[in-house]
């Protein structure tokens, strides 16, 4: 190895006017916004929704949470992301500091199946004041048991945490939500992985 | 595609640095679990070019309302390139910082430094084919935090990549040489390898200084490599 990695440092409490300017009204552009798909995009449109407690059982308020998925074929997104654009992005950020609740949120459509997977799920990034490198995980879906039971990567998680990665449909009035928190610490502490 | 190499964990902080308080609460306990890095891991977001707009990567201009905002204005520079030294082309590179008072724009920053009408404090820009970045900015003022008893953090700016793949991703933050409040930051010293932390701290550049205007700085950035051969020099 040629050089060494920079160091990856904590995103602060102050990022909003930065990386979030839109959701909390600040005058700047957004590269990402929680719109994954907008309504032009082919699918199942549901929102994801959830809180992130620290290890008090307390939710954190200045979190932020990035998802990257597939479009409903089980497709990446390879064209550039562009907020103006109402079709699929596939890229999500939103922080946890807007929502009178401090839920992120994230509108979107359920996501196809990948080439070098065997279930539907979402990658998801979490960053806060307090993490000095950011955690990956992901989302699976629970009406896909027969997929998750499958799927290579959630089974190679023990069983007893598993269901720390499995979002909840729900029907609202609004449409389907999936709803999934995510803890740092605790019994429930959400599976992280190494990616 | 090609998948990209482990995480170095020897270059990072571990998730709870008890001298950083708030990594107490907030960092995982249970060590991430590895998976195999696949098509997900080697796909990530890419970036229309209207996503940077002409003054977004100079922040002395960015924010301006009525003037030029206050402080040293300085020229920051550098190369976004893999540990195997390929650079990393197209790469969008996000910053933010407080402003030469030492207070961010954000609404609950507390401190009581005063806030500069003309400086907004974000931007943001693309690398080149080669890899390079450049923005303009103000040098960041330091600012007292509840960490402990008279904690102040050095001057530093934030940076945000995802790099060429999601498993790129990376935040970090850029240091000014010199800084006495380094060796007394909790943050920056949660990475424990001495060597790692250098790479947080920007070189003073006299060649990329811009005569009569602005003082130079070159903050290069290495993100993980692919697997493969590694690239001949």
């Amino acid at each position: 190895m040629a050089y060494g990695e920079t160091p990856s440092q904590t995103v602060g409490p102050y990022f909003a006017y930065g990386l979030t300017a839109g959701q909390y009204a600040y005058d700047f552009t957004d590269i990402a916004d929680p719109t994954v798909a907008g309504p032009d995009a082919k699918g199942e449109h549901i929102r994801i929704t959830g809180t992130v407690f620290d290890g008090d059982g307390n939710p954190v308020n200045d979190a932020m949470i990035e998802i990257w998925q597939a479009d409903a074929d089980g497709n990446y997104n390879e064209k550039p992301i562009d907020v103006a654009d109402t079709g699929f992005r596939g890229l999500g950020r939103c922080g946890t500091g807007t929502d009178a609740k401090l839920r992120f949120w994230f509108d979107t459509v359920k996501p196809g199946v990948v080439a070098d997977a065997e279930a539907p799920f979402v990658n998801v990034i979490v960053f806060m004041r307090g993490m000095l490198v950011h955690a990956f995980t992901r989302f699976y879906f629970d009406d896909e048991a027969d997929l998750n039971a499958k799927d290579p990567v959630l089974q190679s998680v023990p069983a007893d945490r598993r269901d720390t990665l499995i979002a909840k449909r729900v029907e609202t009035p609004t449409g389907i939500e999936y709803r999934i928190d995510i803890h740092m610490q605790g019994d429930a502490e959400t599976v992280f992985f190494d990616v | 595609m090609s998948t990209f190499k482990p995480r170095d964990w020897g270059s990072h902080a571990p998730y709870i640095a008890p001298g950083y308080k708030s990594t107490l609460l907030r960092g995982p306990t249970q060590a991430p679990l590895a998976i195999k890095s696949g098509l997900t891991e080697g796909t990530g977001p890419r970036f229309a070019p209207a996503s940077v707009r002409e003054l977004d990567f100079d922040l002395t201009k960015n924010g301006v309302v009525n003037g030029e905002p206050l402080g040293e204005r300085i020229v920051v520079h550098g190369r976004v390139m893999d540990t195997d030294g390929r650079p990393q082309p197209n790469i969008l590179v996000e910053v933010w910082q407080a402003n030469a008072a030492g207070r961010y724009v954000h609404k609950v920053d507390q401190h009581d430094a005063p806030l500069d009408p003309n400086f907004r404090g974000s931007g943001r820009c693309f690398t080149d084919d080669q890899g390079n970045y450049k923005f303009y900015t103000i040098k960041p003022g330091a600012y007292p935090w509840g960490n402990h008893f008279n904690a102040w953090r050095p001057n530093h700016i934030h940076l945000s990549l995802f790099g060429p793949g999601f498993a790129t991703r990376l935040v970090t933050q850029m240091y000014f040489p010199g800084d006495p409040l380094l060796d007394l930051d909790p943050i920056f010293l949660g990475t424990e390898d001495a060597a790692a932390r250098e790479r947080l701290i920007a070189k003073f550049s006299i060649d990329k200084t811009e005569e009569g205007f602005a003082l130079g700085y070159q903050f290069d950035i290495v993100l993980r490599g692919r697997n493969g051969t590694p690239m001949e020099n």
